[in-house]
């Protein structure tokens, strides 16, 4: 049972998220896409007295994608708790060189790094602040990794290969710029 | 409430697979933008590849059925580049930043992370923020 503790390669990987696209289409005819359930919380929470257009609909006509998204964090847990990797994440040694330039003191320990995750003020508003980004530029967009790159692509639609190429822009903006900037 | 539970099943796979394959890793994301790494581009592009087949599968049998009987439909994006463009930039930044997209959030929220509920609090205020300006915005 080794196999349900250890990481999973990309080889494995892969295929199972691809798979998400048919069986989201069998099970009920639905298109994979995670963020639009960021909208139906918005619907869902919208006071009446807000009323903004864009969140007034019928929302438990979604009540499908909600439960899936239920799932996704029920799977986090099975994945990250009960069947933990006890092992550091194995990224590669030009990484750990980088991000020890960087001033990170043990990269990869767990899967996402105390330095910016732990509870402070100062994380807590990168993390929030960054939040924002990635709900406004998703609906913006339409879609997200899951929706565009994994459904859009693989359905060849030309819209999702525009969001793909703004969202790797984006990444390897921040990556490159915004992040070493930030620690360094 | 039995006709959601496939899609708790297939959910729960989703996350459990975003753990397993450490797609939900800030380091991960960090190593792909900086192209250390294969990993995180084979897991993309063997998800695109095993999709397109998948799709070209359904649309080439006859058996295009849902479970409940529909024809399979494959949804189409509504035209347009600006939004697309804007917007995957805007999101791409703060995935940049933080290594965690919709559904990583989500799967990372699930192990317990006080970090992720914060960055989905965070998104739920984008989301709301786009839902207001729309009408302001070039799409």
């Amino acid at each position: 049972m080794d196999w349900l503790y250890q990481p999973w390669p990309w080889y494995v990987a892969g295929p199972l998220i691809g798979l998400m696209v048919p069986l989201m289409l069998f099970i009920g005819n639905r298109s994979f896409g995670i963020s639009n359930n960021l909208r139906h919380l918005c619907a869902i929470t919208q006071p009446p007295t807000v009323d903004v257009d864009f969140f007034r609909y019928n929302w438990k006509e979604h009540t499908w994608s909600l439960v899936f998204v239920i799932g996704t964090a029920l799977g986090g847990f099975l994945a990250g708790v009960v069947f933990a990797n006890p092992e550091p994440v194995r990224i590669s040694q030009a990484t750990q060189d980088m991000l020890l330039t960087w001033g990170f003191t043990q990269p990869g320990m767990s899967l996402v790094p105390e330095e910016l995750f732990h509870a402070s003020v100062r994380n807590f508003t990168f993390l929030f602040a960054a939040g924002v980004l990635v709900g406004f530029g998703t609906r913006y967009a339409g879609g997200c990794t899951s929706g565009h790159a994994i459904t859009g692509l693989s359905t060849l639609q030309l819209p999702s290969l525009h969001a793909v190429l703004g969202i790797f822009g984006g990444g390897l903006f921040a990556s490159w710029f915004l992040v070493p900037w930030m620690l360094i | 409430m039995s006709r959601y539970f496939p899609y708790l099943l297939v959910g729960v796979l989703f996350g459990f697979v975003l753990i397993k394959s450490e797609a939900a890793s800030w380091y991960r994301i960090q190593e792909m933008f900086h192209f250390q790494s294969f990993h995180m581009f084979g897991i993309l592009f063997s998800a695109i590849a095993t999709a397109f087949v998948a799709i070209q599968l359904i649309k080439r049998l006859d058996r295009r059925r849902a479970l409940d009987g529909q024809a399979i439909e494959i949804p189409e994006k509504p035209p347009g580049r600006t939004s697309y463009l804007f917007g995957g930039l805007i999101f791409g930044l703060g995935w940049g930043l933080i290594g965690l997209c919709p559904g990583p959030v989500f799967a990372l929220a699930g192990t317990g992370s006080l970090g992720a509920l914060v960055v989905l609090a965070g998104a739920l205020h984008g989301t709301w923020l786009y839902g207001a300006l729309k009408q302001y915005l070039p799409h």
